[in-house]
């Protein structure tokens, strides 16, 4: 058995386990929860920490693992990791055991709450880790009802129906469309399965027609895209962050989002790279969108929770220029930031939810004089918002440089507006954020801070360091090289430039 | 003759016979043991099936009747189906002031039509069953005699049913007119010559209609609603599930088996109509508050989704039908039930009666949630799973013939609508207002059991379909593509 099917089979049966405790008991939820997702992530360190002397696998994965699942159509669950999604599955697990940690501020319905959040954890890790293209859809999905129960019945603020029907709807349009592409891919490809290697293997030899392949690629572009709030498919994504309970916005902003990218890195580039060729432009204009567009819009945020979310879709621009770059450094850069931001977003979500707890208020210019009365919160917030903007030593700045580099040689024009989109979220950082906590006077009193917290403060204080940690990530990820499978040698040749 | 062929249909005629005579017998208290007797009578009859294997298939009646896999694969849906609603309607019976002995039995009659659907090979066999379900069922909806809407709605039934059936007969006529067979085998010889004869195409369209009613296809589908509103819901339950399951039974096996040439010509014809009844189901259940009938519009928009596979005319649009089909029955039977059990008192089923349902009956919130995640297809559900195989059947045509992707994008489009109302479901569930003082709800042991049953199965069918996989595609081997 594999480490991975640890990871994600323990969330899922501690949400078993919750299921059928009695309601009243919530010390046990609370203990069931932190247990299994702390198991969880103590596998997916040990997974990272020995990745690089594990033994490679089926196709160039480490702990891979494969059981015949529908044998009519050759589904198979399969699991198996490489230099793309080890530091993504490292990061979800964080996260995850991260989330649970803050929810000790859920009040209500605690069982349910755990329930929902262990299937979408489970659901998750599964994502990240899936080789088999139908699972990888699978697991995503299994995530989307938690995350509708989640907003709608924890969540907060007077428009939290309409942001929960937006995102449910934006993400099932999304998804479906990306089914879509899925599927065609399996039905094109003549090889009869869904697994991802034998497709890989089968596409090198025998590359799709190119007009398939445009089609392919644009089904999972705009399909994933959606996902990952690509402009300008993004409305969904401040909204419903800035609705929905600190561990869902942790997890999803986090962790669940980057799941299109990571379909668009593992599947659809090496898959149907000439059609990421036909459609490298449109995605280059359309990442500007995000990087400037969405910028600009944070900047004139007032709420915390909106600013974040809206500098949060700003920052996927930056991914998806690594895509559009095609080139290893920009991939890898991508991948990089990928993880740097899933940190970084649940940390500003799980500070700013502390902060709500705390003050009732997301309004950024109440928070005047908070560094002053919560120190340790105001460092924290401080720190999130300058590995925001890029600040050198944060991981955030090695990824997005990674990505300027790579996409430099093949898309210069866009790289010069890009830096200017990353000095604006640069500006709005500094603006928006460290400013009104670093004010000595404060507005609001502050209750002093209850030892419920603490354990939520130690998570949230974790990620500090492990955003200052990542930067040693860049190592695996270059392992792709090997893993990245090139037919026809589409990544590697420099865009149009 | 080979008589033995027909066991099942003949085992479960008997069964309705003997409820029929015990109701007379038993006291007016204890009627519901003639619902356990008849579910412990069908459960017989199912276990007996698993016996069969319908390979090679049989003939029997002058070749009428045929027993092939896709017949015993129907035979055992219909029998499921029939446990299931016959243990809702001994939930509702309740609401009957007299005769629910003979609600029993028309109930096993109208399934014996279904079986005997599933194997018709012949078109008086295929006319002589649909009237057996239609005319059961025409009393079946109106059983609440002293209800308007109940009386209504079998109204409805019976003046549409009756001109679907005229349409199935004049169409019949036609096409015995102009070919001279009626018989299954010898039409797909006679029709291979024929594909352009007008008069045939025509009676074919007729008869083509006849089942668009029964399965509730556009321009087929007003009188779902309103008969789904107004009929007893463990009434609306089996017409949901096992009429329109015959119907598509019916329309499987004549278009791939008795007219394949012609059918291959349809096929914009069928994506034209599997396309608009997506979007008119959907559409129209946006507004509803009433959760039947909105049940009512997504049965049309269901239909919708099984008529891609059919439009599909692959022998996986074939299995994927067959296996939507057993997830829509443990999820809208379900659905069915969480009506009987929470609206038993109130005249009307509006969705708001559901509300914070979550903080009277978790239990029942629960299915209800999973009821309606499964129809809106998404996992770990069965009706994903479903869904999926109707997605790759019109995606693996799509390479062939690129209209189907326009299909594909309106079936993609009516998800993402009827996200909306199912979800709207599930939100009165969790966090709706309250609007009037809830009923009591009391659960009785077989109403349980039936909710844990369809509630493992979905979940089942949507995780572990390896099993039903098989089957289904067993089964649709036997239309020959």
């Amino acid at each position: 058995m594999s480490i991975l099917t640890f990871i994600l089979v323990l969330p899922l049966i501690g949400a078993g386990i919750v299921a059928l405790l009695p309601k009243s008991a919530k010390g046990g939820i609370r203990a069931v929860a932190l247990a299994t997702t702390g198991l969880s992530m103590i596998c997916a360190i040990l997974a990272f920490l020995t990745f690089n002397g594990a033994a490679e696998g089926d196709g160039g994965y480490k702990f891979y693992q494969k059981v015949a699942w529908v044998t009519a159509l050759d589904i198979n669950y399969q699991v198996g990791a490489d230099g793309i999604n080890i530091g993504l599955i490292l990061m979800g697990a964080i996260v995850s055991f991260a989330a649970v940690c803050v929810s000790a501020s859920i009040q209500e319905r605690i069982k349910e709450f755990h329930f929902l959040m262990l299937i979408m954890i489970g659901g998750i890790l599964g994502a990240f880790m899936s080789i088999d293209i139908f699972f990888f859809y699978f697991f995503h999905e299994l995530a989307l009802v938690p995350t509708f129960l989640m907003i709608g019945v924890w969540g907060r603020g007077e428009d939290k129906n309409y942001a929960t029907y937006k995102m449910t709807l934006y993400l099932t349009l999304g998804a479906l469309v990306a089914l879509a592409g899925l599927v065609l891919l399996y039905v094109q490809s003549g090889a009869k399965t869904f697994d991802l290697i034998t497709l890989t293997s089968q596409l090198r030899d025998n590359p799709l027609h190119p007009g398939t392949q445009t089609a392919v690629f644009g089904f999972l572009l705009f399909g994933f895209g959606i996902l990952v709030s690509l402009w300008p498919f993004h409305t969904w994504a401040p909204l419903g962050y800035g609705a929905a309970p600190t561990a869902t916005a942790m997890l999803h902003a986090g962790v669940l989002k980057k799941f299109g990218i990571y379909g668009l890195i593992r599947i659809a580039l090496p898959l149907a790279p000439q059609g990421a060729q036909a459609w490298l432009e449109v995605l280059a204009w359309l990442c500007m969108g995000n990087i400037l567009y969405c910028g600009w819009v944070a900047m004139r945020q007032k709420n915390l929770n909106l600013l974040i979310g809206n500098s949060s879709v700003a920052h996927m621009g930056f991914v998806f220029l690594g895509i559009a770059s095609m080139n290893l450094i920009g991939l890898s850069g991508a991948v990089l930031v990928m993880v740097a931001h899933g940190f970084l977003a649940a940390l500003s979500f799980g500070l700013s939810g502390y902060l709500y707890d705390q003050k009732k208020t997301l309004e950024i210019d109440q928070y005047g004089g908070a560094l002053k009365q919560m120190p340790f919160i105001g460092t924290l917030l401080v720190m999130a918002m300058m590995a925001g903007c890029g600040l050198p030593g944060f991981a955030n700045f090695a990824g997005e440089v990674t990505v300027l580099f790579g996409a430099w040689t093949s898309l210069p024009w866009f790289v010069v507006g890009t830096a200017w989109g990353a000095l604006i979220i640069g500006s709005l950082c500094i603006a928006g954020g460290p400013q009104h906590p670093a004010r000595s006077f404060g507005r609001l009193g502050i209750k002093p801070e209850g030892s419920r917290q603490l354990l939520g403060e130690t998570a949230l204080c974790s990620f500090d360091r492990l955003t200052a940690f990542v930067r040693d990530l860049p190592e695996p990820v270059d392992q792709q090289d090997s893993t990245l499978h090139d037919p026809g040698g589409g990544i590697h040749r420099k865009g149009f430039g | 003759m080979n008589i033995a062929a027909s066991t099942l249909e003949i085992a479960v005629i008997v069964l309705g016979v003997v409820i029929m005579l015990a109701d007379l017998w038993i006291p007016r208290d204890k009627k519901n043991w003639l619902g356990y007797a008849s579910i412990a009578g069908l459960a017989l009859i199912l276990l007996g099936s698993l016996n069969m294997s319908g390979t090679p298939s049989e003939l029997a009646f002058g070749n009428m009747y045929v027993l092939d896999s896709f017949a015993i694969f129907f035979k055992r849906f219909f029998l499921i189906a029939a446990i299931l609603v016959i243990a809702a309607s001994v939930e509702f019976s309740q609401k009957f002031q007299t005769g629910k002995g003979e609600y029993y039995c028309l109930m096993l009659f109208a399934l014996s039509g279904m079986m005997f659907a599933a194997s018709a090979n012949h078109f008086a066999l295929l006319f002589v069953s649909l009237e057996l379900i239609t005319i059961t069922f025409y009393i079946l909806t109106s059983f609440l005699r002293n209800q308007m809407v109940s009386l209504e709605a079998g109204v409805k039934y019976l003046i549409l049913g009756a001109l679907s059936s005229a349409f199935l007969v004049y169409g019949i006529a036609l096409v015995y007119g102009t070919t001279g067979a009626m018989h299954f085998d010898a039409l797909k010889t006679a029709t291979a010559s024929m594909t352009d004869n007008k008069l045939l195409l025509v009676g074919l369209l007729m008869v083509i209609a006849g089942l668009g009613f029964k399965v509730a296809a556009f321009p087929f589908q007003i009188w779902a609603p309103d008969v789904y509103q107004g009929s007893p819901s463990s009434t609306t339950a089996f017409l949901a599930v096992g009429s329109k399951a015959a119907g598509f039974a019916l329309l499987m096996r004549l278009l791939f088996m008795a007219v394949p040439d012609i059918a291959l010509q349809w096929e914009k014809l069928l994506m034209v109509i599997a396309g608009i009844t997506i979007l008119y189901g959907n559409l129209c259940a946006l507004p509803q508050r009433n959760l039947k009938r909105l049940l009512g519009y997504s049965s049309i928009a269901n239909a919708g989704y099984l008529m891609m596979g059919i439009a599909a005319m692959s022998q996986s649009g074939s299995s994927a039908i067959l296996y939507y089909l057993y997830g829509y029955m443990f999820t809208v039977i379900a659905a069915f039930m969480i009506i009987i059990l929470v609206m038993k008192h109130t005249g009307a089923e509006e969705i708001t009666h559901l509300a914070k349902l979550h903080e009277r009956a978790p239990g029942l919130a629960g299915v209800m949630t999973l009821a309606m995640v499964s129809l809106a297809g998404i996992p770990p559900m069965a009706g994903f799973f479903g869904k999926f195989l109707l997605f790759k059947a019109v995606l693996e045509q799509a390479a062939v013939f690129s209209s189907y992707y326009a299909l594909l994008g309106v079936a993609i489009i009516g998800v993402v609508i009827s996200l909306y109302y199912y979800f709207g479901v599930i939100r009165t569930l969790y966090w709706g207002k309250q609007q009037m003082v809830p009923e009591e709800i009391h659960v009785s042991p077989l109403s349980r059991v039936t909710l844990w049953v369809c509630s493992i199965f979905m979940i089942y069918l949507g995780i572990l379909p390896e099993r039903l996989m098989q089957a289904a595609v067993s089964a649709a081997e036997s239309l020959k593509f």
